[in-house]
């Protein structure tokens, strides 16, 4: 298995937020074109790469989807210098202050360093006083004088977290998009273990766009590709400080297979039988309702498309520290490319719902 | 004047990047003693950890001017090790907690990295959200297996920047200070007797200072600090009546202090060498906080004492932002009245 962490270490060190996905999905497609027979971006941005089947041709398809956008902020207003922010995506306002961040300037074409500035009590309302500042209430300070900045920057441009991917103790790795890069990862891994492993379906390896806003990229690849099966790959809870409940998981110790609403439980049963042959530690993920991922878009597709989740545990979701198990990765990674190479011609017909 | 450019705001990124928390300022003296040997005539580390430098002029009628700058950090302390790589951590120094969450962390002499997360949004109750996250529910996280031990400090792992006329950087206070203090004795004037104290534990209560100017017994000191600059917008539009500094205009040249009245005709000189030499310069607007001018001047018999900063915003979090000119004033400033110092400045008459 080659290392994949240089990789996914350049996956977090750009930006890519929902709706403008362009930095990662050049990565990206840097990145497969040697793995797969053909690759191209999809009308709104996401990557489709196809990994052509051994099988007689009309091939069944099935479809690997990992979202590549990462939540942000932009800016909604500018104030002597200083930048005021709105959110893209599910922030949480509590890591902003302090936060070193980078400004995309549309008007100058740079990308300016700034910090996430948080002002004194007494320059506040008293309702926000000492307590957490929302995200009106922040400014970003890009430490260039008011008329440069209005010459740089516009009412709209991205601002996305800037620090740098952080190698942790065993085998963790920390960072500012881990969530859903990890996920690319994983897939790529995925594809890197097919060159030597016949597999008789054809495999579109898709990187979406917009999942954390709206799921558009989830969407219009289902639609396009119009697969017979989907795979989402997409990052769960880990245990961690603050989080212990029933929706946590051990980082490190396995990939975690889904079920609930959003998922085929016939694809289920398949991935943990091959995830037990082949001795993949897994855990157990119940999601009672909405996913919260791709695959909520995916199943709706066209006619309904057969859905499974597959994830892994990212601590500190949603902060710029998410760390993830590289083990876990590669378990992942594995899992899919034996998936793939383990479906039959006629594997869309012994889908059964009922045993 | 002393040249400024590469070579000190290289000298700063060194200071800025390592981490000196108050008690353990081990990294920062390691690199004061190493500039300052080929300019001391004396050096010496205390029992609490300062660096006290003599550097001698010559003739007579010499003043002892002692200068101080801090060179200790806010930062944390580990306390308590909860297994798999978690650690239990203290602040030292004044931290708002709310700056923690989601910030990477360097621990120890080894500097391991590690982050201080959260719970994740997606899994909060109500408006947790909108709650504040007491530190005493954060973790320094050195991911499963990491090891620290008890007693390790912790900093912040901010990369000193540069950005357009400024600098983006962690503990620039007192960083600042220490290099522009390395300066000046790098090029002191013979009138005075130069004591240069690069005091420890400012930052939990000036102790370095008070011992290291008990040690020099000085005819006057001046503490060289960096002072925050709120010279932010108010939520309303109204003006802004309480900044402290603004950046851009100088050094803040202090008249008073929660710990201090300033020496006046400390004050008068300084502002009358920065007219004189068209330096620009700030009064710091009078009010709480304070410098290591707050021990220095309750030290012995009483020592004249004032203290000069340089503005940056966003103290004791993890990126704080100065500018480059505010500083080439300052220590510009601090250069030409050095120079000027005389035994009638603080003449009792």
């Amino acid at each position: 298995m080659t290392d994949i962490l240089p990789f996914l270490k350049s996956l977090i060190s750009v930006s890519g937020l929902s709706g403008y996905e362009r930095p990662v999905a050049s990565l990206v497609t840097e990145k497969w074109r040697p793995l797969v027979d053909e690759i191209r971006l999809s009308r709104v941005g996401s990557v489709h790469g196809l990994k052509r089947g051994t099988g007689k041709s009309p091939r069944p398809s099935l479809m690997i989807a990992t979202h590549m956008d990462a939540i942000g902020m932009r800016v909604s207003k500018i104030v002597d210098g200083f930048l005021h922010m709105t959110n893209v995506g599910g922030i949480d306002v509590r890591v902003l202050p302090g936060a070193e961040v980078t400004v995309h300037a549309s008007r100058s074409g740079e990308e300016l360093p700034g910090v996430i500035a948080m002002r004194p009590a007494r320059f506040l309302p008293e309702s926000v006083g000492d307590r957490v500042h929302t995200i009106e209430h922040l400014l970003v300070d890009t430490g260039l004088l008011p008329r440069e900045v209005l010459k740089k920057v516009c009412v709209g441009d991205l601002v996305s977290f800037a620090n740098e991917p952080l190698e942790l103790a065993g085998d963790v790795i920390s960072g500012h998009t881990v969530d859903n890069r990890a996920s690319i990862a994983a897939l790529t891994i995925c594809l890197e273990e097919l060159q030597n492993k016949p597999h008789v379906w054809d495999l579109w390896a898709a990187t979406t766009v917009q999942e954390e806003t709206s799921f558009l990229g989830a969407y219009s690849s289902a639609f396009e590709l119009r697969p017979h099966i989907a795979i989402v790959v997409d990052g769960t809870f880990a245990k961690g400080p603050g989080a212990g409940g029933w929706q946590t998981f051990t980082l490190g110790k396995g990939v975690g297979l889904c079920i609930g609403p959003n998922m085929h439980p016939f694809l289920h049963r398949k991935l943990k039988e091959l995830a037990e042959r082949l001795e993949i530690p897994w855990f157990l993920d119940v999601t009672p309702l909405d996913s919260g991922t791709d695959a909520f878009a995916i199943q709706v597709t066209a006619e309904g498309i057969p859905t499974a989740l597959v994830e892994f545990p990212i601590r500190y979701m949603h902060t710029p520290v998410e760390a993830v198990s590289l083990k876990d990765i590669q378990r992942a990674g594995r899992l899919l490319a034996e998936f793939v190479a383990s479906l039959e011609a006629d594997f869309v017909d012994t889908i059964v719902w009922d045993d | 004047m002393p040249t400024f450019g590469t070579p000190q705001l290289k000298l700063l990124e060194r200071l800025c990047n390592v981490i000196a928390v108050s008690g353990d300022e081990s990294e920062v003296r390691k690199i004061v003693l190493e500039e300052v040997k080929p300019y001391a005539d004396d050096v010496k580390v205390d029992a609490l950890g300062s660096v006290l430098v003599t550097k001698a002029g010559r003739g007579r009628k010499r003043t002892r001017v002692m200068l101080d700058a801090h060179m200790d950090e806010v930062g944390f302390i580990i306390v308590d090790d909860e297994g798999e790589g978690l650690y239990r951590f203290e602040a030292v120094g004044g931290i708002d907690a709310r700056h923690l969450v989601g910030k990477q962390v360097f621990v120890g002499r080894e500097r391991t990295p590690a982050v201080i997360g959260a719970k994740p949004i997606h899994l909060m109750d109500g408006d947790e959200y909108t709650r504040k996250v007491p530190l005493d529910s954060l973790r320094i996280d050195l991911g499963p297996g990491g090891k620290a031990k008890v007693g390790d400090r912790a900093g912040f792992a901010t990369k000193f920047r540069r950005v357009g006329p400024s600098i983006l950087a962690k503990s620039i206070d007192d960083r600042i200070g220490i290099a522009t203090l390395i300066e000046l004795l790098k090029h002191a004037p013979p009138n005075i007797d130069l004591c240069a104290a690069f005091s420890v534990q400012e930052e939990i209560g000036l102790r370095g200072a008070k011992v290291a100017a008990q040690y020099f017994n000085p005819d006057l000191a001046i503490a060289i600090d960096s002072t925050p600059a709120n010279d932010l917008p108010m939520h309303d539009g109204s003006e802004n009546i309480s900044y402290n500094t603004k950046l851009g205009l100088g050094p803040a040249i202090y008249v008073a202090d929660g710990s201090t009245l300033h020496d006046p005709r400390l004050v008068r000189f300084l502002r009358e060498i920065a007219e004189a030499e068209k330096i620009p310069y700030q009064i710091r607007q009078p009010g709480g906080g304070g410098t290591d001018s707050g021990a220095i001047q309750r030290s012995l018999a009483g020592i004249p004492t004032v203290s000069v900063s340089v503005p940056h915003r966003y103290t004791h979090s993890p990126v704080s932002l100065a500018r480059v000119d505010d500083w080439k004033h300052t220590l510009n400033l601090l250069h030409a009245a050095l120079g000027c110092i005389t035994p009638e400045l603080i003449a009792v008459r």
